[in-house]
């Protein structure tokens, strides 16, 4: 029995069209721009953040010189008449002391809380700590604020130092510390994880203890995120906010008349995000020199922290090994 | 187990110089590494116990059902909780819309040269800026030169510029995961390249931007530098009632009743930070959830 097997398409039928509708290119077109235009969003707000602060700024140049607010050694813009003086090195002092102690806490703690759990840890230990490290991380920093004031203050520091203040720089730094410590932890521990096996492995067999085969060849190994982690850090701890807004205090550094040192941890120590912090919880006038003054600051920190994450980019991309 | 020098009779001394002491001091590090760590919890423990010793007994339904006012016993943070929810929902629906956008642009579009490249070190460098000078972007930008006062708004805006590269960052490295099989069946079959976005890349990596946006927002809710700035420190007695009216949010609640003197303030202080801290806690988890949830459905 002979049968036919009928065609799949009969030919008078027309060719199949399968270029889709004229409607869904164009809509593929919208939606490509669409898209392009939410990428920019991230290039204006750079765009933006630069252009508002250079622009606003330089109406406080125009009453304040450069040079006098760079070098100035008395910061008082609150103060009436010739008594108002915009001299900005108190402010950065505080601000680089405060990150100086966040510094000493987050950087040796983070970086061996990072080798603990890349190199030593149990899968037992690391499933305990690492949510840890990552709560410790999401504290809102207000909170962390809290804690400086109510608790490092009186409870720990005062018993150690008798004489500090309420409102003090030591407070804050650690307390800053404590919150940048899981950043440097994570950062580092995913630049010990990406050390290949094999780097260890060589070290064991010429010898090595765990120890030396961690600190001379694993960390080294490392080193170029590990210093990344470290810039983002203190660029974090420059930035800070609301630790130093709660706990170190309303008056700059050696103004205080409690000290007249600039270095001096015990007593108040207004930074410059403390000082924007606080010139928004009191009411300065909006059209006054005071006001146009923290623009001047907001525009050091923004120059002095994007340096910082430039830097920690260029690290990250010079001195990175590349294993295969 | 170590090779002991004296059992093995060889000249040990080129490879194994005094190997108990280094040993040892192996030990003794191990030790300083697990205190350093462990160090974390004990940080967490005093945290925690700093807050919830003077705040749990003030923890009451007036805390969350009144507005603020100058009797301690008497205030509570209803209107901040209104705007909290209100910044917190609006800056992460413009986030997602736009981080989600510029994810699938750069994952999905983009050629891989220059432009891309400054985009993408950009977001990095915008992930580092210091979140008070959001504050000063959303003062000058959305408050003065767009009018829109120190209002409800203004806040979502800024807070949505400032979680944006977390959300951009967090979406496409789920947008990335996604297989290109699945890419290539879907063109094969002779879908386009946006039906393929839609109907396949972006179903596979919903888990991944869900909780990146999630953990973004959960972030939005604990800042308060950048609202201090643009919304300002003065007391709100009353929800926002609209998006151009004025707001107040839980940490700001909190940095107000921190700076008060007297005592009760700081333990009304204490107890809104365990209720803001409860509310993070119930995000987190539900991010950590979905994160497990679908990481066991969709294996490649």
């Amino acid at each position: 029995m002979s049968s036919t097997v009928a065609p799949l398409r009969p030919d008078d039928r027309p060719p199949l069209n399968l270029t889709g509708k004229k409607s869904r290119q164009r809509s593929e077109e919208v939606i490509k721009y669409a898209l392009i235009a939410c990428a920019l969003v991230t290039l204006l707000t750079t765009v933006g953040i630069i252009g508002v602060l250079l622009f606003e700024a330089a109406k406080f140049f125009a009453e304040v010189p450069i040079w006098d607010f760079l070098s100035g050694t008395t910061w008082t813009p609150l103060f009436a008449g010739s008594q108002q003086e915009f001299g900005v090195l108190p402010l950065v002092m505080g601000t680089l002391m405060t990150s100086l102690v966040a510094a000493c806490i987050s950087l040796p703690l983070g970086l061996a809380a990072a080798i603990y759990l890349s190199e030593f840890a149990s899968e037992r230990a690391r499933s305990i700590l690492k949510p840890v490290l990552e709560v410790l991380a999401g504290v809102p920093t207000i909170v962390y604020g809290f804690f400086a004031l109510t608790f490092i203050t009186p409870v720990i520091l005062e018993p150690l130092f008798p004489n500090i203040g309420t409102f003090n720089g030591l407070s804050a730094g650690i307390a800053i510390g404590i919150m940048a410590m899981p950043t440097v932890a994570s950062l580092s521990e995913d630049a010990l994880r990406a050390v290949p096996r094999s780097l260890r492995e060589a070290a064991y067999g010429l010898g090595a203890t765990k120890f030396e085969a961690t600190a001379r060849v694993v960390v080294p190994a490392a080193i170029s995120g590990i210093v990344a982690s470290f810039i983002l850090a203190i660029s974090r701890a420059i930035g800070e906010t609301m630790i130093v807004a709660v706990a170190a205090g309303q008056s700059p550094a050696g103004q205080s008349g409690a000290s007249n040192s600039v270095f001096d941890l015990m007593n108040s120590m207004q930074t410059m995000t403390g000082f924007i912090a606080y010139t928004f919880s009191s009411d300065v006038a909006r059209d006054s020199v005071a006001f146009y003054s923290l623009l001047g600051v907001g525009l050091l920190l923004f120059i002095m922290t994007f340096g910082m994450n430039l830097a920690s980019q260029w690290v990250t991309r010079k001195y990175r090994e590349e294993y295969e | 187990m170590s090779l002991d020098a004296k059992s093995t009779g060889l000249a040990t001394s080129v490879y194994s110089p005094r190997i108990g002491t280094r040993q040892f001091i192996g030990k003794v590090w191990r030790w300083i590494f697990f205190g350093s760590t462990a160090l974390a919890i004990v940080l967490l423990g005093l945290l925690l116990w700093s807050i919830i010793e003077p705040g749990w007994s003030w923890l009451s339904w007036n805390l969350i059902a009144n507005p603020p006012s100058r009797i301690a016993e008497k205030a509570g943070m209803n209107p901040a909780i209104w705007g909290s929810l209100w910044i917190v929902l609006g800056s992460g629906i413009g986030a997602f819309v736009v981080g989600l956008g510029t994810a699938i642009y750069l994952e999905e579009y983009a050629a891989k040269g220059r432009f891309n490249d400054f985009i993408q070190t950009n977001i990095a460098n915008l992930a580092g800026v210091p979140s008070i000078v959001y504050g000063l972007l959303g003062l000058l930008v959305f408050v003065d030169l767009l009018h829109m006062g120190r209002s409800l708004i203004a806040g979502c805006l800024t807070m949505a510029l400032l979680i944006l590269p977390v959300v951009v960052i967090s979406s496409r490295e789920a947008i990335r995961a996604v297989p290109s099989s699945l890419r290539e069946a879907s063109y094969g079959l002779g879908a386009t390249r946006w039906q393929t976005i839609w109907h396949h890349v972006l179903p596979a990596a919903f888990p991944g931007v869900l909780t990146g946006i999630i953990l973004a927002m959960s972030r939005a809710i604990g800042e308060t530098a950048p609202l201090l700035v643009v919304g300002g420190a003065s007391q709100v007695l009353w929800k926002p009632d609209g998006l151009f009216s004025t707001f107040m949010v839980m940490p700001l609640q909190i940095y107000n009743w921190t700076g008060r003197p007297q005592e009760e303030f700081e333990h009304l202080a204490a107890a809104a930070i365990i209720v803001l801290m409860i509310i993070l806690l119930l995000m987190n988890s539900v991010a950590i959830g979905l994160r497990q949830h679908f990481s066991k459905k969709a294996r490649w």
